[in-house]
């Protein structure tokens, strides 16, 4: 779809504009030291404040922000099933009290404990991927590694067939990269979606299994099951938010080894560095902004907010805020101080953030024992996801 | 000197009790926790420090002897 190009991100942001995607920190810079809350005439109006602080108060005030759709796109729907607070993603899109109903259910199968015990398998995911590129000297490690790992990961959590995985892909790239679409033309492509996700419920009462399908099925809120639709919506959040965001993560890691060999020999040379330097990582590329909407007529901080507007919550800008982080535009590998917002502040913390967190410092430290040393092949483009959660998805490589 | 985690402020972040070990555990929603009482020594406190300074929540918080 053709749009303007944006020439102001002040008065006009578009987080679809090619030049969002390919470099933000530029244009979020800019913002925050001239607006600080830029605002937008599309999508039906919104906003995008950029400092630390106001991300985190829009991101802890649940009175006057509403969840019910965290992705921006072209209509905003009053008649999501299930409806408000509930929302068509629990708990990502309910609001209190259901959300922490909702989000209890779900936390144990992400906690610690679980996610220890994942680590193998993780293990051995990232060494079949590397073990297919042995001897290859170029390669392009988004394709043919970082969008392998989380979906290998999610769709065994969820029960689902692995030989499904280029689906799961194609779901996501819905949800998340094919905002701009007209709703007439939007809704109908997510038949498919809802219809293997119901296939898998189907499968999934017929023949219980020890997964977390099985267990959303079978749980409880006050003595009754969940409703088919929340069942559905929980998976579908897995299954998306679980992906393009931890391969997002990893592209980005990969990327910036490419580029900065002393922070690869570092990994290298001083293994447990890992733990520090995944959560600086984290802060400099975080992938992930989510959206809220206005509840009613506000004003904040001197700006006139209508109810419905959107709210981006650009917590990669937050990440980048020099009133929080000495040195903010600059990776340091070793930042013993990192109160980094990647996996959003508040009560919609990232369900999955330990799982995660794993996910990358695995994938990054399975990827540079098999190749020490690489990198950024330059006769060939690196590209970039588009909308909200953005990372490489192509990067070539060339191994040294 | 005793350290504390403000329930209400924690959200499960997950830093405190990778950051420190020995200090910090977390309860079965992936919430941190303070093991045993808080007390902290002059070894644990640095650690502690290191915590609260990076969680994002500002949920951790450290108290003076009365």
């Amino acid at each position: 779809m053709h749009k303007e190009p944006v020439t102001d991100f002040a008065t006009d942001w578009d987080h679809t504009d090619p030049q969002w995607v390919n470099n933000p920190y530029p244009i979020w810079d800019d913002l925050r030291e001239r607006c600080p809350v830029a605002h937008t005439e599309r999508y039906g109006g919104g906003w995008f404040p950029t400092t630390h602080e106001m991300i985190a108060e829009i991101a802890n005030d649940t009175e006057h922000f509403t969840s019910r759709q965290v992705v921006i796109v072209h209509n905003k729907n009053p008649e999501l099933m299930p409806p408000a607070p509930i929302g068509g993603a629990p708990p990502i899109t309910s609001d209190p009290p259901f959300h922490q109903i909702a989000r209890r259910l779900i936390l144990p199968a992400f906690a610690p404990g679980p996610v220890r015990a994942l680590e193998d398998q993780v293990r051995a995911l990232c060494a079949k991927h590397l073990d297919a590129l042995t001897g290859e000297t170029r390669f392009d490690a988004g394709a043919r590694f970082a969008r392998y790992i989380s979906p290998g990961v999610i769709s065994r959590m969820l029960g689902f067939p692995e030989a499904d995985e280029d689906q799961f892909r194609d779901f996501v790239h819905l949800v998340l990269d094919l905002i701009d679409l007209p709703t007439e033309e939007r809704i109908p492509l997510f038949a498919p979606m809802t219809d293997y996700f119901d296939q898998q419920i189907a499968d999934h009462v017929a023949h219980p299994r020890d997964d977390f399908t099985s267990y959303l099925l079978n749980v409880e809120i006050d003595g009754q099951k969940l409703s088919p639709e929340h069942v559905r919506g929980t998976m579908v959040l897995t299954l998306v938010a679980g992906i393009d965001t931890t391969w997002s993560a990893i592209g980005s890691a990969i990327w910036h080894l490419a580029q900065h060999p002393e922070d690869l020999a570092r990994l290298v040379n001083e293994p447990d560095l890992m733990p520090v330097a995944v959560e600086e990582f984290l802060r400099f590329y975080a992938p992930v902004t989510m959206a809220r909407l206005v509840k009613e007529d506000m004003e904040f901080h001197g700006h006139d907010f209508k109810a419905n507007d959107w709210v981006l919550l650009g917590f990669p800008a937050a990440n980048r805020d020099p009133a929080v982080f000495k040195d903010a535009d600059q990776f340091i590998i070793d930042r013993a101080i990192n109160r980094h917002a990647a996996f959003g502040l508040g009560i919609h913390r990232c369900a999955g953030s330990n799982l995660a967190r794993m996910e990358l410092r695995v994938a990054i430290e399975e990827f540079i024992a098999r190749f020490p040393r690489f990198t950024l092949d330059e006769d060939e483009p690196v590209t970039w996801a588009p909308g909200q959660v953005r990372g490489p998805r192509a990067i070539p490589l060339r191994v040294l | 000197m005793k350290v504390v985690i403000d329930a209400d402020l924690c959200q499960g972040q997950g830093r405190c009790f990778s950051i420190a070990p020995n200090v910090f555990g977390f309860d079965d929603l992936g919430n941190g926790v303070v093991l045993g009482d808080g007390t902290l020594t002059s070894e644990t406190l640095k650690l502690a420090q290191l915590a609260m300074a990076n969680c994002p929540e500002h949920a951790i918080f450290i108290e003076d002897d009365e």
